[in-house]
């Protein structure tokens, strides 16, 4: 398979919250609220996080993975209390910027309490492994399988 | 990250049974019913369908139902560099939304 350079992709994440709006969007806009589901310690050691919640505003968080520092640069492009937040973010490992995405969470209230609808359009650049990715070992095999298969 | 591993050992565990491994080159060579991949197999339709599982949560194999019928393919997306980067990125979201629906369901 030919590798292109970039490569686009859209994903919808559905959730629904046992609480108001106000209450999951106040997760979104606090930065103590927000740190706490944003990272993780368990899977990452995270080192930085820093918020400015407002249209314009930046947000940067850094983690360490494998070895590598992750960092992810995220701008607010809207800002609709208790309703929408949109912004665009990238992130890199270690110098290397691997992806561009634009991501929208619209807050809408339900019966049971919340329901939070994410769409992300993705743009991965070449070298887009992340730090996920970073054992050849298995990902040989499955191009190998791949090529086998291949008609 | 925890979802790449689950991913990583799913597929591992997929490839690790001789049987399995029968299916996928019988499917590589194109789509077919459950019932006639199972008859080279020489082993019984349930087990055949307990192996189709195996192969489908991997990602590596795909299968629908027509009426009775069920019919098996290659997910040629299951092979993807590309699918595995989207799978990352959502599972890194999907990840955050379980910890947030946590985080909302403590005592404010």
């Amino acid at each position: 398979m030919k590798e292109r350079s970039v490569t686009h992709a859209t994903f919808v994440i559905e959730r629904s919250y046992r609480a108001k709006p106000e209450r999951v969007f106040a997760a979104f806009s606090d930065p103590a609220k927000k740190r706490r589901w944003f990272t993780s310690d368990k899977e990452f050691q995270p080192e930085t996080f820093a918020m400015d919640f407002r249209v314009g505003g930046r947000e940067r968080s850094s983690f360490q993975t494998q070895g590598a520092t992750c960092t992810n640069d995220t701008v607010y492009l809207d800002i609709v209390t208790n309703r929408r937040i949109v912004i665009a973010y990238t992130m890199t490992l270690g110098h290397h910027r691997f992806s561009s995405s634009h991501a929208t969470t619209e807050l809408v209230p339900s019966p049971k309490g919340t329901d939070l609808i994410f769409t992300e359009q993705a743009a991965f650049f070449e070298g887009a492994d992340g730090p996920q990715i970073r054992e050849e070992g298995w990902r040989k095999l499955l191009d190998n399988l791949e090529k086998t298969f291949a008609h | 990250m925890l979802s790449q591993q689950v991913h990583v050992d799913r597929v591992f565990h997929a490839l690790g049974d001789p049987t399995r491994r029968a299916m996928i080159e019988k499917l590589s060579k194109g789509p077919i019913t459950v019932s006639r991949l199972a008859k080279p197999l020489d082993i019984t339709l349930a087990a055949v369908v307990q192996h189709l599982q195996i192969l489908e949560k991997s990602g590596l194999v795909r299968s629908e139902k027509v009426g009775r019928v069920r019919t098996c393919r290659i997910e040629a997306k299951g092979f993807s560099v590309v699918e595995r980067w989207i799978a990352d990125r959502r599972s890194l979201w999907e990840a955050r939304f379980d910890r947030l629906g946590e985080l909302l369901a403590e005592p404010d």
